[in-house]
């Protein structure tokens, strides 16, 4: 979006004051206050005095994307892998529309961005400019918050406080518009106001209430079948929250599951973990939920994916719902205790309260519970059967399988991210995750395209990371002009893509819901990805049977460059377990290879198969 | 599950006087499906730095309390409070009535504003325009009583509200 607009002239009245300098130095100042190292951007006629700031400093890199959205998403993936806030800069009018679906996905993930939208000058606002668009309309219901700034002495006090609310309570995106004759303008600079200085008017409440930590714990110790549910919040309050998470389960003893977006947050490989729960979760984390007599949830917020249908949700338990955010409580399921709170420290007073408490609390109470979790996972509901004969067809679970066993021996930080689809459920449910800010996905929004350009943020925030794109063919198409930021940052991100020449979730549903008439979700003409690969300067690689597959992942780990990495596998698989939507937690549908073994379970409910 | 019963509730809720607060407001009820049978605003404090938007909504226990809980969330909200909820309160709202007419139905119009305590603030030979102040069932009545002697125009603000007694709700 780099057409020029017309360039305004500056005031003149505000000169002489030494402390003044342009606004855009004053973005850059408060950039750098505020920690920023990396900015995702791409010029265009409004940013342009930002971009001629950038040019005459050191502080802050630039990373040039080839479309605004894949900006957003690359933020995203640097947010959610180091803790950081993300930052974007994109121009006026097209940039900032092109901005708006990784802005929302930011906003339902809970992932804290600053984005900073070009405008055109305050005097042509409203008059149909060129590239012009009522940026801060378009974004209120985006963001969690957004600003126009109209007033350069106005400019410093709003980008500090936009980090401030961007990772502060429940993060988000937030945008701040900028007319390009505030970024010309002399402005005033002030640094960021000292940390826990109270905002005016935004107050997250981040310490739980002592009464209702205890209740918590009261209900825990009576129960005979309680799951612990966590989400987003616990990895959002940081490492330390999911380390408090563990510590908590293990000295409970009790199950634990994981949403989508809270994979990591508990190690996988632990016994007490029942696999990620919902849509596509695991046979007995769901049955956990369906059963349970306590349910403790921390940093989730009973999505539709993961309750079903609302009205059969875990009809038999006592629930416990911790957030950050209070609007998160009681809107899609009535809770016993609520608490309000910032997850570590709920978890800090969790720990404390379980352990002051004189109830006694014996493992023995729960055992006949996870006698009946062993039977569920007995079931084992993610067991497939892959035909080894050379020249037979990759089964995707498999591959996905195989990726996470190969990078695992490497020993190296892998850091997942995935677009968005079967691709998506098969990596969640066979890669493990033993720590958080590993695992980068859509959950919210699903949004197809997310992630490249994840995974690309992710790869400039940890260099010496093993980064992968879990992609299906379909979902990468959507930003797949972002092969050519790698080549020019040099970023080793590896596109491992599940070909199975379908939108493959589209082509399930249609087989499950619609009578198999598979409409417009077949993926017809495609490219050739190992060429594509040559094209955007990367490596290209093609496995077609399951002979070639680990060579393949193990030549592609072993690339010091960025690599597709085409599996071609098959096209008619679906993922299992599954719950239709709208149904209950006990109308799973299993795979084919379960189906005999759940036949014994059938008086737990009523299990489709 | 909650229950389905539904109730009015009147909330008070005190911003931060910036460009777009109310859109925020209006869209937060258009976005969830949430109604809004009234909202006024103004600004209520000496510098103009804080407004107090007073809306009218209904719904469910569950909708209701989840409408404050978003309201709250919103970065400029100093505060809400849900007055029907919280005890003793005044509703109050202003309407201004245009009725045309002559002869016997204009004196009728007249003598009912008289009994409803609306006052004359335009008068023509053919024309009155009544400003009347009250809670919306009062304005109500007396607008069914109009609509047969020539009820033409009506204009009105939307409830403001307020809590009986001491109780002040501050930013």
């Amino acid at each position: 979006m780099s057409a020029p607009s017309l360039s305004a002239t500056p005031s003149g009245t505000d000169q002489g004051d030494a402390a003044m300098k342009p606004g855009a130095e004053v973005v850059l100042q408060a950039l750098k206050d505020q920690g920023v190292e990396v900015i995702f951007g791409y010029p265009g006629g409004a940013v342009l005095p930002i971009y001629d700031a950038l040019f005459q400093q050191n502080h802050i890199r630039h990373i040039l994307v080839r479309h605004e959205q894949a900006a957003v998403h690359a933020a995203e993936g640097y947010a959610r892998s180091t803790g950081k806030v993300g930052v974007v800069l994109v121009t006026s009018g097209p940039g900032a529309t092109n901005a708006v679906t990784g802005l929302v996905d930011a906003l339902m993930d809970s992932i804290p961005i600053v984005c900073l939208t070009g405008q055109v000058p305050t005097h042509l606002i409203g008059n149909d400019a060129f590239q012009e668009a009522d940026t801060t309309g378009i974004t209120r219901p985006a963001t969690k918050h957004n600003y126009l700034v109209k007033r350069s002495e106005d400019l410093a006090a709003v980008l500090h406080d936009a980090f401030h609310i961007a990772r502060s309570g429940r993060p988000g995106p937030v945008v701040i518009d900028l007319p390009k004759d505030i970024l010309i303008k002399p402005a005033p600079y002030a640094p960021p106001p000292k940390p826990g200085a109270p905002h005016r008017s935004y107050r997250p409440v981040l310490d739980p209430d002592p009464a209702a930590i205890r209740e918590a714990v009261r209900l825990l110790k009576g129960a005979r079948q309680p799951i612990i549910y966590t989400g987003g919040g616990v990895i959002n309050a940081g490492p330390e929250a999911s380390a408090l998470l563990t510590e908590f389960v293990r000295l409970t003893g009790m199950p634990c599951t994981n949403t989508l977006m809270g994979l990591g947050a508990f190690p996988a490989s632990d016994p007490q973990f029942v696999g990620m729960l919902g849509m596509h979760g695991t046979y007995e984390a769901n049955m956990c939920m369906w059963q349970c007599d306590v349910m403790l949830n921390i940093g989730a917020r009973f999505d539709d994916r993961i309750t079903g249908r609302l009205d059969k949700f875990s009809p038999n338990s006592k629930k416990i719902h911790a957030d950050i955010d209070p609007s998160s409580i009681n809107k899609n399921v009535k809770v016993e205790v609520p608490i309000v709170g910032d997850a570590a420290r709920v978890l800090r007073a969790l720990i404390a309260a379980w352990k002051e408490d004189a109830t006694p609390f014996s493992r023995a109470q729960i055992e006949p519970w996870w006698r009946r979790i062993e039977e569920w996972r007995a079931i084992r509901c993610l067991a497939f059967t892959q035909d080894m004969t050379p020249g037979a067809i990759i089964k995707p679970q498999h591959a996905v399988k195989r990726l996470f066993e190969i990078t695992r021996e490497t020993g190296r930080d892998v850091i997942v991210s995935t677009e968005v689809g079967q691709h998506q459920m098969w990596a969640a449910q066979y890669i493990g995750f033993e720590k958080p800010n590993k695992w980068l996905t859509s959950g919210g929004l699903g949004t197809m395209g997310y992630g490249l350009p994840a995974a690309m943020g992710a790869q400039i925030a940890n260099p010496d990371a093993l980064c992968i794109d879990v992609a299906g063919e379909a979902s990468i198409l959507m930003n797949i002009q972002e092969m050519g930021t790698l080549a020019q940052y040099r970023l080793p991100v590896k596109v491992f893509i599940l070909n199975n020449e379908y939108m493959g979730m589209v082509r399930q549903w249609q087989e499950l819901l619609h009578g198999g008439r598979y409409s417009e979700s077949y993926s017809d003409a495609l490219p050739d990805f190992v060429k594509l690969a040559d094209a955007f300067h990367a490596k290209g690689l093609r496995a077609r049977s399951i002979e070639e597959l680990d060579p393949v992942i193990r030549e592609m780990i072993a690339h010091p460059g960025p690599v597709i990495a085409d599996i071609c596998v098959a096209k008619d698989e679906n993922c299992f377990p599954m719950i239709p939507s709208g149904a209950a937690h006990n109308e799973m549908i299993l795979g084919p290879d379960q189906e005999k073994n759940a036949a014994r379970v059938t008086d737990e409910g009523k299990v489709l198969v | 599950m909650a229950g389905t019963d539904t109730r009015t509730a009147t909330i008070a809720v005190l911003v931060e006087n910036e460009a777009g607060v109310l859109a925020r407001v209006i869209g937060l009820f258009s976005g969830r499906g949430y109604n809004i049978d009234s909202l006024t605003v103004a600004p209520v404090d000496a510098e103009g730095r804080l407004s107090r938007i007073t809306i009218v909504t209904s719904g469910t226990e569950m909708v209701i309390e989840q409408i404050k809980a978003q309201l709250d969330r919103l970065v400029p909200v100093h505060k809400v409070s849900d007055l029907t909820l919280e005890g003793p309160h005044l509703v109050r709202e202003l309407a201004l009535i245009k009725v045309v007419g002559r002869g016997e139905h204009r004196v009728e119009a007249l003598r009912l504003a008289d009994a409803f305590r609306a006052r004359v603030v335009d008068a023509t030979t053919e024309s009155f325009v009544f400003e009347m102040t009250g809670n919306a069932e009062k304005i109500d009545a007396f607008l069914a009583l109009m609509r047969p002697l020539g009820l033409a125009e009506v204009s009105r603000t939307g409830a403001v509200a307020i809590a009986r007694g001491t109780r002040q709700i501050a930013a």
